[in-house]
């Protein structure tokens, strides 16, 4: 059988439902979220680069680019707050992220 | 070569989604972190697959170069406690799993739909090249260098502002470590540093 757009989105869709099923399940693990994120963001490259390629057009592989940049840029600073906030704390869990108390 | 194509496009599509759940019902967040180099270093396959080879060598070099060992670094410096990361781990697994499955199924019915046709192409904004004439890496400078550079500009502000960012966020003074003064340094006179002293022969200070 041959390998179309399908196939691809399909990845694409199962990578991007596992992520966001990733931030359900590791409610205490800002690490593992800040993966799964990771994850949704390459599955929008993924559907970004498959259509690129099945219809023709080299900007899907452009704006795949961006993403991959602004991912980058995501993850640092997101590390960069949690060691922060790990200094601060000491731990890492979600539910005691309630300093302000809003 | 059709067969060897599908059956490459298989074994990437079945590692990426395997690595992807791996990474997260992983307990061990080192664990977490391998598996999401695995993810990436077979989405790259998959990207090479579509003939997308800048990316897919990017991919390889930003992701798991410099992503994910900063995870790696960031886990392994924080020196969690397991135990309270395992503990109600499933209380939210039932509604997620629910979400799961609505989003799943909402993908599937758009992606299997006939909403794609791969003959449409009166909305293309820029042809791909045939990869035997201009390489990849070549036909994508030349659209992100003309038509795209001033998102290309944007994308490098982008990356400037997270690593002040970063760096302001993380940088530390540490109380008790000897540092360059250079105020105090300009600021010194002969007065201040220098003291004159008579001293008698045969005598010491």
């Amino acid at each position: 059988m041959e390998v179309g757009l399908g196939h691809f989105l399909t990845v694409g869709a199962i990578l991007f439902v596992t992520g966001v099923f990733g931030i359900f399940l590791n409610r205490k693990n800002i690490i593992t979220i800040l993966m799964s994120v990771e994850l949704i963001l390459l599955a929008v490259n993924i559907n970004m680069v498959a259509f690129s390629a099945f219809l023709n057009d080299l900007v899907g592989q452009v704006f795949a680019l961006f993403i991959l940049t602004v991912a980058a840029a995501e993850a640092a600073i997101g590390l960069a707050i949690l060691v922060v906030f790990f200094r601060n704390r000491g731990s890492i869990a979600v539910e005691d992220v309630n300093s302000m108390k809003g | 070569m059709l067969g060897l194509q599908a059956l490459f496009f298989y074994l990437f599509a079945l590692v990426t989604v395997g690595s992807a759940v791996s990474v997260v019902v992983a307990r061990n967040p080192v664990h977490a972190v391998l598996f999401l180099i695995l993810t990436f270093v077979s989405a790259a396959g998959l990207f090479l697959l579509t003939g997308a080879e800048f990316l897919a060598l990017i991919l390889i070099v930003v992701y798991v170069g410099a992503v994910a060992i900063l995870f790696l670094f960031v886990v392994m410096m924080l020196d969690l406690d397991l135990g309270d990361i395992k503990r109600g781990a499933l209380d939210y697994a039932p509604i997620g799993a629910i979400i799961g499955v609505i989003l799943l199924a909402e993908l599937i019915i758009v992606v299997t739909g006939n909403y794609f046709d791969p003959q449409l192409s009166v909305a293309t904004a820029m042809p791909t090249p045939p990869l035997a004439e201009v390489s990849n890496i070549r036909a994508l400078g030349s659209v992100l260098y003309t038509r795209y550079v001033f998102f290309f500009q944007l994308a490098g502000l982008i990356l400037f502002v997270a690593m002040i960012g970063a760096i302001v966020l993380t940088l530390r003074h540490k109380e008790g470590i000897k540092r360059q003064s250079i105020p105090r340094q300009v600021a010194r006179t002969p007065e201040t540093a220098i003291e004159i002293r008579k001293v008698q022969s045969g005598k010491g200070l």
